[in-house]
This record gives C-alpha cells, sequence and structure tokens, in this order.
C-alpha cells in the first residue's frame, strides 16, 4: 500500500514502472476472479504523449479489463464504500481524475484536470468513456465531445461482451457495484472481445462534435453495436421533445414535397 | 395468470399463443415476458404510461399518445395481442384495422376528416400549417375518391391502403 501513497514527483522511474505492473498484475487477478475470458485484438497501446484513449462503456469492468493489459489513467465518477476506498488508494496512484454528476462546476475542473494530464509527458495514457455512462453492449449512445476537442490524437478501442456466458451491462441504479460482481463471479466466464482500433486526427474542417461521431462509428461497427441519436443520460431522465420534433419536421418536409410535386404535375397537364 | 412472477408456465405461454391466433411462436412470447417484465417495474402485471414512456423510441414517436391509449393498462395477453399485428406473420387486414383503431379517436367505427386531421397534426407538429394540412387532406380524399364530409370505415382503409404495399413488421429478439 505504501507504493500506491507516494505522489509521482517523489517516484523514480523504476519505481514508476514497478507500480505500473503492480497494478496491471492486480487487474489480472481481479479478471482471473471472474474466469475473464479476453481477446484482445490490435496493436497494445504504446505511451506516447499527446493521446488519448477512448472506449464504448458498459460497466466498470471495462476498465479493469482494459488495465490488465496497458495501465490507463481513467476519469470516473467517484463512487461511496469499498469501490471508493480502491480508488484513493490503489487507482490515485495511476493518475485517474474524478468527477461528481452532482456538481454544477464540475465539468471546468475536470476539463482543466484532464488538460494538465495530457501535458505532462510522464503521466500514464489517458482512458476516456466519451458515452459519460455505462450502456447496454447492444448500443452506443451519443459521445459527448469533451475527448475530441483536446487537440490530441484518439485512439479508439472497442469492446464486446459475448451475451451467451454473461450480460456485462451495470444498471447502476438497479444494482450496486457489489452484487454486479457477485454476479460476474458466479457465472461461468466473461468472455470479452477488445480491438484496438487504428488512431484517429482531427481531419481539418471537421467539428469535434463530428469527430466524436467518425469515432463512434468505426466503435460501433468494429463491436458490432447498433448507434442511437440520444445521449446516456436517457438512464436519469425523459428524452428531449427535439427528438419528436425532428421526426415530425421529417415527415411535414416530405408531405409538402410531394404536394409540390402534384401541383407540379397539374400546372404542367394544363 | 395473476400478478407478474418472473416465471411462465407452460400453460401460461400456451393460453397466450391462443389468444395471439398462434401469430408468435412460443420462443417470441418467452423473449416478450421477460421484456414485460423489465417494463412493469413494480410486477403490477401491467405497464403503466410512464413505463411505456421510459423506452426513449415510444417517447419520440409522435404518435405516443395515440398508442398510449391503446396500450395502457393492458396484461401480458392482450398486450401480446396487440403486438401481433406487427409481426411478420399477422394478415394486412390485421395490420390495417390496428392502423384504423389509431385514426379513430373517438372510437365509434368510423373515421371522419377531422379524425384524420387530428392525427395529421401529431404528425407534423409545428411543421406544417392548418391550412397546409386541410389542403392536403382535402387532395388526398379526392383522389382516392371521397369528400371532405365522407365518413372512412374499416373497408374503406382496406381498399386504400391494401394496395399500397404496406409494411409493419417488428421482429422480436429471440435470445
Amino acid at each position: 500500500m505504501l507504493l500506491f501513497s507516494l505522489s509521482d514527483k517523489h517516484m523514480p522511474c523504476w519505481l514508476f514502472s514497478l507500480q505500473r505492473c503492480l497494478v496491471e498484475l492486480i487487474c489480472g487477478f481481479f479478471v482471473a476472479s471472474w474466469t475473464g475470458v479476453i481477446s484482445y485484438h490490435g496493436p497494445q497501446p504504446s505511451i506516447r504523449p499527446k493521446h488519448v484513449f477512448v472506449a464504448n462503456h458498459t460497466s466498470m469492468i471495462d476498465f479493469i479489463i482494459l488495465e490488465q493489459m496497458t495501465v490507463f489513467a481513467v476519469i470516473m465518477q467517484k463512487h461511496p464504500g469499498w469501490v471508493g476506498l480502491l480508488q484513493r488508494t490503489v487507482m490515485e496512484s495511476v493518475g485517474c481524475i474524478w468527477f461528481n454528476r452532482n456538481e454544477a462546476k464540475d465539468r471546468e475542473i475536470v476539463a482543466r484536470k484532464i488538460k494538465n494530464h495530457i501535458q505532462g509527458a510522464d503521466n500514464n495514457p489517458l482512458l476516456i468513456f466519451p458515452e459519460g455512462t455505462c450502456v447496454n453492449n447492444h448500443y452506443t449512445v451519443m459521445f459527448k465531445k469533451g475527448a475530441f476537442e483536446l487537440g490530441c490524437t484518439v485512439c479508439p478501442i472497442a469492446i464486446k461482451y459475448n451475451k451467451i456466458f454473461i450480460d456485462a451491462f451495470w444498471n447502476s441504479k438497479k444494482q450496486s457495484f457489489t452484487m454486479h460482481l457477485v454476479q460476474l463471479m458466479t457465472s461461468w466466464a466473461v468472455v470479452c472481445d477488445v480491438w484496438y482500433l487504428e488512431p484517429q486526427n482531427l481531419k481539418p474542417g471537421e467539428t469535434p462534435i463530428e469527430f466524436a461521431e467518425r469515432v463512434r462509428d468505426i466503435i460501433s461497427v468494429r463491436a458490432g453495436l447498433n448507434k442511437v441519436p440520444w445521449d446516456g443520460y436517457l438512464k436519469y431522465s425523459h428524452p428531449s421533445p427535439k427528438h419528436t420534433e425532428r421526426k415530425q419536421q421529417i415527415f411535414a418536409e416530405s408531405v409538402m414535397r410531394c404536394l409540390e410535386e402534384e401541383s407540379d404535375k397539374f400546372i404542367l397537364l394544363k | 395468470m395473476g400478478s407478474a412472477s418472473s416465471l411462465l408456465t407452460q400453460y401460461d405461454i400456451e393460453e397466450v399463443q391462443e389468444h395471439c391466433n398462434k401469430i408468435f411462436s412460443q420462443q417470441e412470447i418467452v423473449s416478450l415476458y421477460q421484456r414485460f417484465c423489465q417494463l412493469d417495474r413494480n410486477a403490477k402485471g401491467f405497464i403503466s404510461a410512464d413505463e411505456f414512456l421510459s423506452v426513449p423510441e415510444f417517447a419520440m414517436n409522435p404518435l405516443s399518445q395515440r398508442l398510449l391509449k391503446m396500450v395502457d393498462g393492458l396484461n401480458f395477453k392482450d398486450f401480446v395481442a396487440f403486438l401481433s399485428a406487427f409481426s411478420a406473420k399477422a394478415s394486412m387486414h390485421q395490420k390495417i384495422e390496428l392502423i384504423f383503431k389509431v385514426y379513430d379517436s373517438d372510437c365509434n367505427g368510423k373515421v371522419s376528416f377531422n379524425d384524420i386531421l387530428e392525427v395529421l397534426q401529431d404528425l407534423s407538429g409545428s411543421f406544417m400549417s392548418d391550412e397546409q394540412r386541410e389542403q392536403v387532406l382535402s387532395q388526398v380524399l379526392q383522389e382516392a375518391g371521397y369528400s371532405r364530409g365522407s365518413y372512412l370505415l374499416l373497408d374503406d382503409f382496406v381498399k386504400v391502403f391494401g394496395k399500397s404495399g404496406l409494411k409493419m413488421e417488428v421482429e422480436v429478439p429471440v435470445d
């Protein structure tokens, strides 16, 4: 535990590497505890400055699965209980950034922390889940653009769980993480595929939102997920009326177009 | 079937299957039951309006309020019967009957000019003016051989939609 309480500034290089190995080992044990059978495809991520990693999100175990191959610093919601303890000790050591959904000014604080993190050459590569919440691994919801306007290369990672063995979706409204873990451990195995995909850069003339959508496309196609046009916070609230209005607009425009074509035909025939 | 326990017996499945005229397979009924129980949060035996609206695609549908009136408070057996119109195995007549019921908001067996106008209002929202809607509707009715004052019955709907190659199908995912 002493290893994890030392801050980065005081650590020599070899200790830093040791710490990374230990974290990877801990995650390896964790994965083994739920009989994780994970297939990694694609080149292993390399630590380079100005690179961020994005992945689709199904459960907190996504992080552990990725962490056992390469140590990432991740952006996470602060949790209470034993998870919070783990967060404060082990994960603090890899440079994770915490946020709190319920705090108003939180977004700006987190954005600043992210910027600071990626400037630092020695920091662990940053892993971001742009969906902002756990999704059921059939769909991808709208990505938040925060990760895509940092002026960095974005490396997409796609994760797909095999549903035959276990439904890995963690519905934090229905289940505590402890119960979710118990469910994972008592199932036969957690089988999943991880694809490390080609790093992407912002194209000239592309907005961050378009960039985010393009990366979402890449991840969804690779993992066989459907894209949906709403954001992850529908778990917490109803969809906004603008989605309904969009449908009404499409309908109205197509009807008006037909009407115009009919009246044009009428004029031509006269 | 009483209160919704999470287990369906073979008798239950067969009863539901009879009620929907065997349109759904037994596996599809089991899948639908799982989904029904997921939506029916406090195991009341029916899905409330609020719970239907928690399905984003449903909430975004401009006709959601009309559909809600038709499905609100249905028990599982009747819910499956309602959904059977959307199966690929359902007849064109059954599908058209459902569409008729959507238009016939006062449930009097006939659809008037104003009934269709109301549906058109739901479908187009603020993107068409009332005059435009009336104009479109008058024109459409005229082309089909009806007038503004006509009352359309189910048979009229069958005549109009029967040849349109209507496709209204939903696949029930089976694990």
